[in-house]
């Protein structure tokens, strides 16, 4: 049954950003409700964790978001919104927001560059194997090969570490002289470069090759090597699992559907964390991937600003983290290399099973997607948009509602029919 | 710079109805430049339902669709495996007794149009569609009716055209259409005249910005995209009302409208309404949208929807499409307007253009679909 619910600020996620907005919203005074899909607040990074084991800043912001008044709906997609007002489906039906003002806080997804082999089962992302080995996935004697990029691959590795599994190679894709420039611009962040040491005793014994990434992925029935290479050699390691991604992309569906200006790929945001459309606030990794610290001072000024309060004392520590953003995009986007490594016959596009070879560069997303129904399945391109964009340079694709799969009675209404 | 050889026909418009005309007139041997603004198919033919079905709201257009169903038959066995052809046959479903009786005479039509349909009663019905809510009285089923994916359709119309020595280009757009001219502006701004024996519009809703004046809007359509749920349906079900909703321009209205896809997913529709170009969903007409088909089929309900979009079909006032000689511009012809019925209808127009262009005999009277023809005014929305 559909039923209306109205609140000063409604924020969409309940990571670190979100959690931030709400707390700082909520604490000037305004009625917020805060929409999550999962079931447990502090988005990717503290929600499988133990509130013990959380760094002290997370959790003092959790403490205070059960403080704040703000209302958690937890286990709550968003599945269509317009500004001002937002279809949710939850655990007990649909519902619609009407919110004088929005923070969309919907984080950042893994990238995955398709590459022979890497739909092979026991092929995961990086990000993905550490979620699921937190949420019990056995990985003690595993032989596990890392390809990633960015900060993302120490803590994962570390992970993988201390639950026993035998690390194989981890490697960095970003060419060596990137990696280095950007460790010596960390002198200006202390704390990440203690932590970044931390995570790294903790796999010490392990190679860490920078320039490095996985070419295929090889096996019967699942995966047993991961060819390896540097661009000019190429050696095979045994393997039970590969983690393999290419860093982050902001998350950006939301936004786009608001009708938010997305320039450059992530949601294009004011001073005040204001997007192109009045009334809709975003902040953390959908307007740029910088980590955790980044995510929770925009989230402040977010909140404060959807409260209508002002929050220009945390200006300078948000474009601090900004610089960082900019830093980590040029450390490590990625390398033309990879391009390379899909055959004719990779899929491109799980969902639908489409091969390399039934696209041609010169069309465009939509094109390419009625042609050969890339982007056309439940995950609606969230998955193949990506590589396509990197495979052929096409644009990220457009969304329509729902914005996730929902039961058909989601969209039906609580009014009589008319006739 | 081509020095091609001068075209005999210039398309303008790579739809479904454009990409018919092209085929069709490629194998008189004739010498054929197709054009598109954007990508063929790209147009109201990646959004329509590609429904292939038999429609009686008048007698021409139970004639020309008739004819046209027949003419994709005889394409089937050589589309491609990506035009997802296939045969499903029509459910026109009689909710209510007042309606079932009606089926006797909308058979009794089909039969003399050479249409093969079997009248379903209650059980048959049940037994046929399990999930079809019960008690529906019955329904007359048309089994030679089709679904096929439309875009990829237009694209095998082209390349059937082109291996004929059809010349596409793509993102050329017409303007300024004269009398067997038409000025093109290709995808780097070059400008170009071209000069052809006639001159094809097919460009949809597009239609009125090249022939100014002529009686064409956009009527738009929503339609909801689920996951896979292979055997939910078998055959594309519609209501009778369906038939009102389509005719009657005034207001929006929704019909029940369900289509089984070679994929396993199912396709809810259809919506119709005036709303300019505005191609944002209108939450309001997918509650209604849904309900319906709910109300019909309650187990769609738990189905998971993944999609919603629209589209805008090529309405006319007196709901036929505007196929032969434009009468203002000699040398210059239409096909266009076929608002929801261009998937089908596409192949029996390219057959009236076809025809006429080389002077032939029409395989249907002609009359009633000749741009000059007398239009009522467009009902007010
Ligand atoms: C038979 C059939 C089956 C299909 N099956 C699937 C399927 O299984 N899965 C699937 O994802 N798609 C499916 N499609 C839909 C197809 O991929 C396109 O989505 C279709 O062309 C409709 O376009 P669209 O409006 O959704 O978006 P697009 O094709 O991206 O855009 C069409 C136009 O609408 C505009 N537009 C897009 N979004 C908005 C908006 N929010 N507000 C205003 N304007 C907007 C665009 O700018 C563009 O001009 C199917 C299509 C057909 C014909
Ligand atoms: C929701 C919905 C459901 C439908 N379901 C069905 C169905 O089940 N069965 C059925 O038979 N029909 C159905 N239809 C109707 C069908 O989709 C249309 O009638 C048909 O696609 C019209 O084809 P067209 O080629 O005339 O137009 P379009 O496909 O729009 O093609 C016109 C082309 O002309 C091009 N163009 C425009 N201007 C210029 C210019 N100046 N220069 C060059 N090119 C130009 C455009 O880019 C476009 O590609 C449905 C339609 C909708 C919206």
């Amino acid at each position: 049954m559909s039923d209306h619910h109205a609140v000063d600020v409604a924020v969409v996620g309940a990571g670190p950003a979100g959690l931030s907005a709400a707390v700082h919203a909520a604490e000037s005074g305004a009625r917020v409700t805060v929409i999550d899909q999962t079931w447990h607040a502090g988005g990717q990074i503290w929600r499988h964790r133990d509130r013990a084991e959380l760094p002290d800043e997370a959790r003092a912001l959790m403490a205070r978001f059960e403080a704040s008044g703000a209302q958690h709906l937890a286990g709550t997609s968003l599945f269509d919104a317009r500004p001002g007002h937002l279809s949710v489906l939850g655990p007990n039906g649909s519902l619609e927001l009407i919110a004088g003002a929005v923070v969309l806080a919907t984080g950042a997804r893994e990238r995955f560059l398709p590459f022979p082999g890497w739909t092979l089962p026991n092929v995961f992302g990086v990000g993905g194997l550490q979620a699921l080995v937190k949420a019990g996935l056995e990985v003690n004697g595993k032989r596990i090969v890392l390809s990633g990029s960015g900060p993302l691959l120490f803590p994962v590795a570390a992970t993988l570490a201390q639950h026993g599994a035998q690390l194989a190679a981890v490697c960095e894709q970003a060419p060596r002289g990137r990696v280095t420039r950007f460790a010596a611009s960390l002198w200006r962040e202390p704390g990440k470069l203690a932590q970044a040491a931390r995570y790294r005793s903790t796999f010490r014994h392990v190679p860490f090759r920078m320039g490095t990434w996985i070419e295929r992925a090889e096996g019967e029935g699942r995966v047993q090597r991961a060819i390896l290479t540097d661009g000019t050699r190429r050696w095979s390691v045994d393997c039970d699992m590969v983690g393999a991604a290419c860093g982050l992309i902001p998350s950006v569906e939301v936004g786009m559907a608001m009708g938010c200006d997305i320039v450059n790929g992530v949601v294009a945001v004011d001073a005040r964390q204001q997007t192109s459309v009045a009334g809709v606030y975003a902040a953390g990794e959908c307007t740029g991937v910088a980590g955790e610290d980044a995510a929770i001072v925009e989230g402040a000024i977010a909140g404060l600003s959807a409260a209508g309060r002002p929050a220009e004392a945390l200006y300078a520590r948000r474009d601090r983290g900004r610089a960082f953003a900019a830093r980590l995009e040029t450390a490590f986007s990625p390398r033309p290399e990879l391009r390379d490594r899909a055959d004719a016959t990779t899929i491109v596009c799980r969902c639908e099973d489409v091969r390399l070879d039934e696209l041609r560069a010169e069309w465009g997303a939509r094109q390419g997607k009625l042609a050969s129904r890339a982007g056309m399945g439940a995950c609606q391109g969230r998955v193949c948009g990506a590589a396509l964009a990197h495979l052929f340079g096409w644009e990220a694709p457009r969304v329509r509602p729902p914005l996730v799969p929902v039961p058909v009675s989601a969209l039906r209404p609580a009014e009589p029919l008319r006739d | 710079m081509t020095a091609a050889p001068r075209p005999d026909v210039v398309i303008v418009g790579a739809g479904i109805v454009g990409a018919a005309c092209a085929y069709a007139l490629a194998r008189e041997q004739l010498r054929v430049l197709i054009c598109d603004a954007g990508f063929p198919g790209g147009g109201a033919t990646a959004a329509g339902m590609g429904h292939i079905v038999v429609m009686d709201d008048s007698p021409a257009q139970l004639a020309l669709s008739a004819l046209s169903r027949r003419l994709w038959e005889e394409l089937a066995a050589t589309l491609s495996l990506a035009c997802e052809d296939e045969r499903p046959g029509t459910l026109w479903i009689a909710a209510s007794g007042e309606e079932f009786s009606a089926l006797d005479e909308k058979r009794a039509l089909y039969g003399r149009a050479g249409v093969r349909a079997e009248i379903l009663d209650e059980q048959t019905l049940a037994a046929a569609e399990p999930n079809l809510r019960r008690g529906l009285a019955g329904a007359l089923f048309v089994p030679d009716d089709r679904v096929l994916y439309p875009p990829n359709a237009a694209r095998w119309l082209l390349d059937a055209a082109i291996e004929r020595g059809a010349e596409l280009r793509i993102g050329s757009a017409a303007r300024a259409v004269g009398a067997g001219r038409l000025t093109l502006v290709g995808p780097s701004g070059a400008v170009e005249t071209v000069e052809a024996g006639a001159v094809v519009i097919a460009a949809g809703i597009d239609t009125p910005s090249l022939i100014p004046g002529i009686a064409i809007v956009p009527r738009k359509g929503h339609l909801v995209i689920t996951d896979r749920y292979p055997g939910l349906l078998h055959s594309q079900l519609v209501e009778l009302g369906y038939l009102h909703s389509a005719h009657s321009m005034s207001g929006a209205s929704t019909a029940f409208n369900l289509q089984p896809r070679s994929t396993g997913q199912v396709l809810i529709g259809s919506s119709r309404e005036l709303a300019g170009r505005d191609a944002s969903i209108n939450p309001a007409i997918v509650r209604d949208m849904v309900a319906r088909a709910v109300a019909f089929m309650p187990a769609l309900a738990g189905c998971l929807a993944i999609r919603t979009w629209t589209g805008f079909r090529p309405a006319t006032p007196d709901k036929l499409p505007l196929i032969g000689p434009w009468p203002d511009l000699p040398g210059v012809w239409i096909a266009a307007g076929h608002e929801g019925l261009g998937i089908t209808t596409a192949t029996g127009s390219a057959a009236l253009i076809a025809a006429g262009i080389a002077g032939r005999a029409a395989p249907i009277d002609a009359t009633p679909f000749l741009p000059s023809r007398p239009m009522p005014a467009m009902e007010a929305a």
